[in-house]
């Protein structure tokens, strides 16, 4: 019998239509072409999702969790109408009801808090990137409680790097692909530019440029790095300023850019003990001051011309002293402190490695530097005939930011990367648009909270110092819930959304009436002490209330956090919706093409599952903020102003001209960037494939930082107003403004409590300090550390009630390293205790290598609270899946100052999953172990999944 | 018995890079999310929400750990799919005729209409690369995605297997062999690219590209960055010389 009488269809149907919009099955936001096809039942259904040639973000590609997108939104886990709660908190039971109940209980319950006091209400929302809507309903409303999640999630990389050269990793800025000759990527397991960075790798790879990982945990992207860097978590710091110390004691920096395009030259005053040592000398129009070696006499940094000097005591013109920020910072990385045999054992990196890799920066800066021909002007008016290109590049992620002393270790790669001048050059990093955006261009935080009144500006943004502190008038009490923008954590740029919960339960600094959440699984993974967190959100007090007394919840999924809900708003899936990712917030630019997208109904939520009755959730907020008549939602007569969210997209104007979208603006879509709303806007996205594009033109490509092609640009799509001066703060002043506020000088002063470790670790300069678990306790009693990882087919995604995905991680052992195996007698398949200073857990136990020989790990968020997802009680997850999340606490480990401090960096507020030390100890054997902690199952509200799968069987190719 | 063809006009097939594999699953549920709608029956699961889900799947990636003496413990991805092998045993099991391979490009497929579910042809194939559908009970392979590489009704530079097409690393090339200019044929030349058991004698038409040699921690021990600014003021000094050039 031979091959050729076998019939088959080599040009099948493949599907009816093809509806291209942006996938959501995690942060990357990749264009996607969703095929639909005729399914049994006569209704549309998806056949095939595939990534989008012509999109700027993913140029075809798509990852596993975009082509298991199918099984996410035909989810049994899927919500299907409002529901609210029945029985205790936390048990799951509900009833549903109608959205016109379910509106008018919402609006009763958010109106009555606006009236008395907006600050009774939280409104934190998860990994949604609406926050220009959420954000400006919050501010309408009045309450300053208002975040994402940026504050449990990355927030140390942003504001490091926001601080520092006005961008940050993420989708904010990438590797030069094409023509970066040495990639290092710290701490990356997956990002948000998921994408991206493996289609970036892969160039990497065809032109054979080394690629080094710095992680723990040689996995993924570590897995394939040519060099491994199996560093001990919290260490990374003192590891980038070793290389520093290397870069810069043989003069391998890049002198001209330093003084062309950073306060390396600013004149640090020096009058140790008074309220100015420390700061910059300034003139009297409030500019810095350098020193120019020509004239021989001071002049302001903005001044053409001068040739400023980096190091050298100067006499200010008042007779006071001063030196250039570069020389205090020669001086300080040139100390032995930081000499690779000084951080050697720290790190865990081998000395040798430490002095052969600043060699290697050192010769893909120095000796492979690339010239490109392409004039441009600076914003002093200089004309430059050619890009000079340092092509070293960078790229970290929550490994090295998700530590109590993770700001300074951001701001200590971003000074690596700006001493050998790789910051968007030909070959280094590159700014996406609308970045840069530098503290000039971002708001400042705003609170303040007046009955029935918006607040006067944005809640989130970046201070300068301690004036610009959210206190209350004792000038001490946090003015928000999450004490963001407090001593606290000065600069949380992003919130303190871990917090939220434990201070509303403790009534710290004052007890809320409802807590409005989306998306935000924070009664299990998204929360540090997972258990805890259940019971202070069934807490009551002593008449029987609850102490948060209302909690209103939107999802798409009947996730853990749902059963903790009284009010529970079913959304859509991302399919089902009108999204907008815009330029006001999370863009899916590249660094050559201003870009954002949207997103639009492909399919009617009517028509994919019985009884389905969801709704957007952007479109509920905006129909709830008109009920509540607030300002900018409603007219003068009380008339909703948007019908949903589609509407907003389209209509809403934040400054005259500037909307959500910035394609096809101008009454016929001739305009972009600026330009009045088109009433056509959404149909020709639909037609362009669900994204916008703009090149940024020639000149512009390279140092936007300081690029007068680029503002023109900038300004004229849109992105700002006016020039944002943007000099990269290697020194960074608001540091030193609240050291000095700590050291006693000022008005505004720190409790006592809180001034050694403001001194400490808020240096203008960039420090490496111990993380702060660690510090806590006997490290002998928990000598190990233990962190987590998504994996790459579940990073920033919603869940394992995928039932593909759940097929490929559907539990999660704890990988540990030989060493400690042997040492606590464990085998492949055993299970363990492990024990950090807040809690235990009982975990299955898998031996690994690859990874450094002090820490073991796991894959966040496999581990299901039993009930949720619609899963079965017995799956998997729930019985032989974890949570790390149960050994790490929210707070400290008391110290003898009788304090509880945040789990947090001191200087942002970040959480600090990765500081979490702890101890392993065999379990005895059992015949059927589980996992521990067990938690009661929450009842499951939804309709039983069936037993088995076929997607597509009617649509077999019979063969 | 079944027998297999001669020779073929075309051998198509994979390349895939485990040089560049990071794992991520995205050509495998990308596979399972094509076929499961279109050549022969969808990729079932048993139990897709309880306590032991079990599914169809073409393509799977396998992660082992290598931990050789003289260098740190390291992590190779290894995706694999059928391997539409010239000699394919799987085919020359089949006691019905089902598993056959194609003589015009040697893709080894299932006519699902023969097919037992005897399963003989998955005991036969050494890689381990057919899966019994658990819904169906009928041979599953990968078909290189045959209903796709010659389709007229999707764009012609899609016409490409699902796993390559998707691909964000860049790590899965398609091609025909028998080609020595092909790109496939040439990155096996360059890169040294090897068969996956050539001791099993199945002779298969995908190849793998082998991860390039590492870097170890205590290589090149010696080097540092040659400071040219040993001056007795030290990097101070040497900012004098560098701040004059400037001007």
């Amino acid at each position: 019998m031979g091959g050729d009488r076998h019939d088959v269809d080599l040009s099948p149907h493949v599907s009816d239509e093809i509806r291209k919009t942006t996938c959501y099955m995690c942060a990357c936001r990749c264009g996607i072409n969703v095929h639909l096809r005729t399914g049994e039942n006569g209704q549309p259904k998806i056949r095939y999702i595939e990534g989008n040639r012509d999109h700027p973000i993913n140029k075809g590609v798509l990852c596993a969790k975009g082509s298991a997108g199918i099984m996410q939104h035909y989810s049994p886990a899927r919500l299907k109408k409002p529901l609210l709660r029945t029985g205790e908190r936390g048990r799951g039971e509900f009833k549903e009801i109608e959205w016109e109940e379910a509106l008018s209980l919402a609006t009763d319950w958010l109106g009555e808090v606006r009236e008395r006091d907006p600050r009774k209400l939280a409104f934190f929302t998860g990994r949604d990137q609406s926050q220009s809507l959420t954000g400006w309903w919050a501010q309408q409303f009045g309450t300053p409680n208002f975040a994402a999640h940026g504050g449990f999630c990355s927030v140390n990389m942003a504001a490091g790097g926001i601080y520092t050269f006005g961008g940050a990793f993420w989708e904010f800025g990438a590797p030069d692909w094409d023509k970066t000759e040495l990639f290092m990527i710290f701490g990356v397991a997956e990002d948000h530019d998921s994408n991206p960075i493996k289609m970036g790798l892969g160039k990497l790879k065809a032109r054979g440029v080394k690629v080094v990982g710095i992680n723990p945990v040689r996995t993924g992207y570590n897995a394939i790095a040519d060099e491994w860097v199996g560093i001990t978590p919290g260490t990374d710091g003192l590891f980038i300023l070793s290389l520093v110390h290397e870069l810069v004691r043989a003069g391998k920096v890049d002198v001209d850019y330093l003084l062309r395009y950073t306060n390396a030259p600013w004149l640090v005053i020096d009058d140790e003990g008074r309220a100015d040592h420390g700061l910059f000398a300034r003139n009297d129009d409030g500019e810095a001051l350098v020193y120019d070696r020509q004239a021989k006499a001071c002049a302001s940094y903005k001044q053409v011309g001068t040739s400023a000097a980096l190091k050298g005591e100067v006499t200010l013109p008042d007779g006071r002293k001063a030196r250039p920020a570069f020389e205090r910072l020669a001086e300080k990385y040139c100390a032995d402190d930081y000499a690779p045999d000084a951080v050697s054992e720290r790190t865990g990196v081998p000395a040798a490695q430490i002095r052969r890799l600043a060699a290697e920066i050192a010769e893909a800066a120095f000796d492979k530097e690339i010239v490109v021909d392409q004039p441009w002007t600076d914003m002093k008016g200089e004309r430059h005939e050619r890009m000079i290109g340092r092509p070293v590049s960078f790229h970290a992620m929550r490994g090295i930011s998700a530590h109590s002393n993770g700001f300074q270790t951001c701001r200590a790669l971003h000074l690596l990367q700006i001493l050998v001048g790789s910051i968007d050059c030909p070959g280094g990093f590159r700014f996406k648009p609308p970045y840069p955006r530098p503290i000039d261009g971002q708001p400042k935080p705003h609170g303040g909270s007046k009955p029935s009144e918006p607040l006067p500006g944005p809640h989130l943004g970046f201070l300068r110092g301690p004036e610009e502190l959210l206190l209350q008038d004792d000038g001490v009490t946090p003015q928000r819930i999450d004490k963001a923008f407090s001593w606290d954590a000065p600069m949380s740029s992003h919130g303190l959304m871990h917090m939220v919960i434990s201070n509303a339960h403790a009534g710290d600094p004052y007890p809320v009436d409802v807590l409005f959440m989306y998306m935000a699984n924070m009664s299990w993974n998204s929360s540090m002490n997972s258990g805890g967190v259940m019971k202070m959100l069934e807490a009551k007090d002593d008449d029987g209330n609850y102490k948060i007394p209302k909690i209103i919840y939107s999802d798409s999924y009947e996730s853990e956090m749902v059963a903790y809900a009284d009010l529970v708003l079913p959304d859509t899936t991302y399919l089902e919706r009108h999204d907008c990712i815009s330029l006001l917030d999370r863009p899916i630019s590249e660094p050559e093409a201003l870009a954002d997208s949207l997103r639009w109904p492909v399919v009617d939520p009517a028509t994919q599952g019985e009884g389905r009755d969801v709704r957007g959730f952007q479109s509920v907020l905006l129909d709830l903020g008109g009920r509540l008549n607030l300002p900018g939602m409603v007219d003068g007569d009380g008339k909703h102003l948007y019908k949903d969210y589609a509407d907003y997209m389209v209509n809403h104007q934040r400054r005259p001209g500037v909307g959500p979208l910035a394609g096809w603006r101008g009454k016929d879509g001739e305009k972009n960037g600026r330009g009045e709303p088109n009433s056509d806007q959404i149909q020709r996205y639909i037609d362009n494939g669900g994204f916008f594009e703009a090149h940024v033109p020639e000149e512009a490509q390279y140092f936007k930082h300081a690029n007068k092609a680029w503002t023109d640009w900038a300004i004229e799509m849109g992105l700002q107003d006016g020039p944002v001066e943007n000099v990269f703060q290697l020194y960074l002043e608001p540091l030193r403004k609240f050291q000095l506020a700590a050291e006693g000088h000022g008005d505004r002063q720190p409790p006592d409590t809180h001034r050694e470790r403001i001194k400490r670790c808020f240096d203008p300069l960039p420090i490496w300090y111990p993380p702060f678990e660690g510090e806590g306790l006997d490290e002998e009693e928990f000598p190990f550390h233990a962190l987590t990882q998504r994996p790459a087919a579940m990073y920033h995604s919603w869940g394992s009630q995928n039932a593909w995905l759940r097929q490929i991680h559907g539990s999660n052992p704890l990988y540990v390293p030989g060493a400690i195996c042997d040492q606590a007698g464990l085998e492949d398949g055993d299970w363990a205790w492990v024990t950090s200073h807040h809690g235990k857990i009982k975990v299955p136990v898998r031996r690994m290598e690859a990874v450094n020989g002090k820490t073991m790990w796991t894959w966040n968020a496999i581990g299901k609270r039993p009930g949720a997802w619609n899963l079965d009680n017995d799956a998997p997850e729930a019985r032989k899946g974890f949570l790390l999340n149960h050994l790490i606490h929210e707070l400290l480990p008391p110290k003898s100052d009788g304090l509880r401090w945040s789990n947090s960096d001191p200087i942002t507020g970040q959480a600090a999953w990765f500081d979490l030390r702890v101890k392993i100890e065999k379990a005895p054997p059992e015949d059927h172990p589980v996992s521990q902690p067990q938690f009661e199952p929450q009842k499951d509200n939804l309709k039983k999944p069936a037993d088995s799968l076929a997607y597509g069987h009617e649509w077999e190719i019979k063969t | 018995m079944t027998s297999l063809p001669a020779s073929t006009d075309k051998a198509l097939g994979l390349v895939i890079d485990l040089d560049t594999c990071v794992g991520c699953h995205a050509c495998v549920v990308n596979c399972k999310e094509w076929n499961t709608g279109g050549y022969g029956a969808p990729l079932g699961d048993i139990d897709p929400y309880g306590a032991e889900p079990v599914g169809a799947w073409l393509n799977r990636i396998h992660t082992f750990e290598v931990s050789p003496d003289d260098a740190p413990a390291s992590i190779v991805h290894f995706p694999k799919s059928c391997l539409h092998c010239s000699d394919a045993p799987c085919v020359t099991v089949c006691p019905t005729g089902a598993s056959y391979k194609r003589s015009d490009d040697g893709i080894v497929l299932v006519d699902e209409s023969m097919c037992i579910g005897c399963g003989l042809c998955a005991w036969a194939c050494p890689y381990g690369a057919r899966e019994m559908d658990p819904v169906e009970n009928v041979m599953k392979k990968c078909t290189l995605c045959v209903d796709r590489i010659y389709n007229d009704n999707i764009p012609e530079e899609d016409r490409v297997p699902a796993c390559v097409r998707t691909c964000p690393a860049g790590a899965r090339h398609f091609g025909d062999f028998s080609d020595p200019q092909s790109d496939v044929s040439q990155l096996v030349a360059e890169r040294g690219g090897f068969d996956l058991m050539p001791e099993m004698g199945t002779a298969p038409v995908n190849k793998y590209l082998p991860p390039r040699p590492k870097t170890k921690p205590d290589s090149g021990a010696e080097r540092r960055i040659e400071p040219e600014a040993a001056k007795a003021d030290g990097f101070l000094g040497w900012l004098d010389q560098a701040l004059e050039k400037l001007g």
